[in-house]
């Protein structure tokens, strides 16, 4: 489940994040936005949510009124021209959790963003304060890059700031500068039509980016009826049969049984006789021993696993 | 770890008919045809019996591992005290490696992690696997980030070994050389003098200082002070390292060593070459796919493997065959089976079988198949369950509360 507004707000009050909070209708563009906290002497942000060829998602965040070049970008990240598109709008449900116009770098605290890049912009630390929604289009806060910075912190991100009109060379000897703000990780999602219009850098310029240009042609894509989940990526969740009791114990069971009707037969019986039961017993043991064994080890490792990875993302005990 | 790699352009010699190869053995170069009994002596250590292995058997309550019983691990040094001391109540913590050069694992590759696997289960004790990342980026002219990817690739395959999370600690030296570890290797280099390691390794005047100044990187986790956040308090506590028997001169020198900083000696159990498909005068290298039984490979890629480059000694035809029987020293699937079937009544029939001829080779073969079918099958799914957040928890220098329980 992804983390509401209030759970965000209060978890920066325990980390002693100073923000302040601004009620507002939901908004859903920069604009809309401006005629509420436009003039709070805070500086507003325009957020994208980026995809690339290869299933790695990006945040973008940056001053309103920072130009940002896609193509440039692209490059600098190293993947060419044309690399980097809008995020089709499921993903900014799946992924980031939050609603339409609601990008934010706040959405990195859900564990579904783990892999998600994100880039900030460097002109950010010289205001004295940035605007960002709170998981939420009708609530927008001021706090500095700093406390921002404290915050990403705490969920294990290290800051990433970037100049984000800069427009360096590419090239052979010039490596893309960005290139390590490439996520390591792809993320699978459901395989839906990727009709998704790209948006062109022009249109990025004067709105919040974070709508599809082309919303307004009414989805002229339509997620496709026959939706094949993608088998899950290797590195985001072990097999159920090692991290689920009920499927582990099946498993087991299955194995079991499956050898029992394989060593009880008609000339088995005729064999053994009474001693059957001591016969199939031993064998059993002698054969799925090692197996099991080697089973009930992953189990243990995963279940560690799971454990060692709540234990690095935990929440300093409130004071 | 170094491990068997192929042979420099000096050492390839010239096969005549008849005539023996000069056997070359360290850790970047084996090749010929090994002598083990003599290699023992040459090299000073000794050899496994079955009195050791009985005795393994008593102290641990289950039956030895395969690798133990068909000779495959067959040398040692000082594995007796390491057993005086656990039989007193005095544990150990195992150690071994790998020097991750390439992302394919072939199931040579394995053996030291199945037996390592065999000794933490059978002795409850932890466990410490190094990856020498920064040797392969040397010796391999790797980039360091491709030499650190390699070995988190191949510290997944490692972990599908079945290795117990709460007592083992995997460690790459780029990320973990530093701090009491360095110290130790600081101390322990040195004792060594440059002319000494060009003895022993065989270095040149051309060889950059990077190669020269890295066996102390090796020796050190053989101690126990360069785990401080493990060891902690157990100063004394002897270290055990199942290793392939090239290894044998690092630890010789880390065993000179070790007395004159005032640590124990690490003991060390050794195995023979895993042989390659084609034969004990072949090589498996990583240009050469046919060579080797690999982790990724399909069944079908195994049958075929099997059925096509694995060398056998069998007769050329099926009259032949039931006439002489097969010459068993030098077929390959026999050689595979006495490795990976547990069965030691079946090994002996079928050895027995296929000696005198009334088991064909195509049978010796089928059998196989099966077997490493099922051992890749295995494998290939532990190693599915292996995420990258498990390898962080493997990886993390982390307490281990439990790792002699």
């Amino acid at each position: 489940m992804g983390y509401t507004k209030e759970q965000l707000l209060s978890r920066l009050q325990e980390l002693r994040v100073d923000f302040t909070k601004y009620e507002h209708p939901a908004v859903l563009t920069v604009e809309a936005q401006a005629k509420y906290v436009g003039d709070v002497g805070s500086a507003l942000s325009k957020n994208l949510f980026l995809k690339d060829k290869k299933q790695r998602f990006y945040i973008v965040s940056a001053l309103a009124n920072t130009t940002v070049d896609l193509k440039v970008l692209s490059q600098r990240l190293g993947l060419g021209k044309g690399g980097v598109r809008m995020a089709p709008e499921e993903a900014l449900g799946e992924i980031l959790q939050v609603p339409l116009g609601c990008v934010t770098p706040f959405a990195v605290i859900n564990e579904s963003a783990r892999h998600v890049s994100l880039l900030l912009d460097q002109g950010f630390k010289s205001q004295k304060s940035c605007i960002f929604h709170p998981l939420s289009n009708d609530t927008s806060i001021a706090l500095s890059a700093n406390n921002l910075d404290n915050f990403l912190k705490s969920v294990g991100r290290d800051p990433s700031y970037v100049d984000l009109e800069a427009n360096p060379k590419v090239g052979k000897d010039q490596p893309p500068d960005l290139a390590a703000l490439v996520p390591s990780d792809s993320i699978d999602l459901p395989e839906i039509s990727e009709k998704a219009p790209s948006s062109d850098s022009s249109v990025v310029k004067k709105i919040s980016a974070d709508i599809k240009p082309n919303a307004v042609k009414a989805k002229a894509v339509k997620t496709t009826d026959i939706i094949k989940p993608k088998d899950k990526a290797a590195g985001l969740q072990p097999p159920a049969s090692f991290s689920d009791p009920g499927q582990f114990v099946e498993e087991i069971l299955d194995k079991t049984s499956s050898l029992l009707l394989s060593e009880i037969t008609e000339e088995s019986i005729n064999q053994h006789g009474g001693n059957l039961g001591v016969f199939v017993s031993d064998n059993v043991r002698k054969r799925l021993s090692s197996e099991l064994k080697n089973l009930a080890i992953i189990f243990k490792n995963t279940a560690y696993t799971e454990g060692f990875h709540a234990g690095t993302h935990r929440q300093p005990r409130r004071q | 770890m170094a491990d068997a790699v192929s042979p420099t352009a000096a050492a390839e010699e010239e096969k005549v008919d008849g005539v023996a190869e000069e056997e070359v053995v360290n850790p970047w170069e084996v090749s010929g045809k090994i002598d083990y009994d003599k290699l023992i002596d040459k090299f000073g250590c000794q050899r496994l019996d079955d009195s050791l292995i009985d005795r393994v058997r008593r102290l641990t309550s289950v039956p030895p591992h395969v690798f133990l019983r068909r000779g495959v691990f067959f040398a040692h040094r000082d594995f007796n005290d390491i057993l005086d001391a656990y039989e007193k109540g005095d544990k150990f913590y195992l150690y071994t490696g790998r020097g991750p050069s390439s992302e394919a694992l072939h199931l040579g590759h394995l053996i030291p992690f199945m037996f390592t696997k065999y000794l933490q289960d059978a002795f409850k004790v932890p466990l410490v696997i190094q990856l020498t990342d920064d040797e392969k980026c040397m010796w391999k002219n790797l980039t360091v980030e491709e030499s650190q990817r390699l070995a988190r690739e191949n510290a997944k395959d490692i972990i599908a070994c079945g290795f117990d999370v709460s007592r083992t600690f995997i460690f790459s030296d780029f990320d973990y050389v530093g701090g009491a570890f360095y110290k130790n290797m600081v101390k322990v280099a040195k004792c060594v003098t440059y002319n000494k390691v060009v003895g022993i390794f065989g270095f040149t005047g051309e060889d950059h200082i990077g190669k020269v100044s890295f066996p102390p990187v090796q020796a050190v986790p053989s101690f126990p002070s360069s785990f401080p956040h493990l060891f902690t308090g157990k100063e004394n506590l002897r270290c055990l390292i199942p290793c392939a028997i090239d290894q044998d001169p690092y630890f010789r020198m880390t065993r000179d060593v070790a007395p004159r900083i005032g640590y124990h000696k690490p003991a060390l159990i050794e195995s023979l070459f895993f042989p390659a498909l084609q034969g004990e005068n072949g090589k498996m290298s990583a240009s050469d796919p046919n060579s080797a039984i690999y982790v990724t490979d399909s069944p079908k890629e195994i049958k075929d493997k099997i059925n096509k480059y694995a060398f056998t000694g069998g007769q050329d035809t099926k009259e032949k065959q039931r006439l002489y029987g097969a010459n068993l020293e030098v077929d390959i699937p026999v050689k595979y089976l006495s490795f990976f079937l547990d069965d030691d009544e079946e090994l002996e029939h079928i050895k027995k079988e296929y000696g005198s001829g009334r088991m064909l080779t195509f049978d010796v073969k089928k059998r196989l198949i099966e077997v490493l079918t099922e051992l890749v099958e295995r494998h290939r799914r532990a190693r599915a369950a292996v995420t990258d957040e498990m390898v962080d928890a493997f990886m993390a220098v982390r307490p281990l509360p439990n790792m002699f329980n």
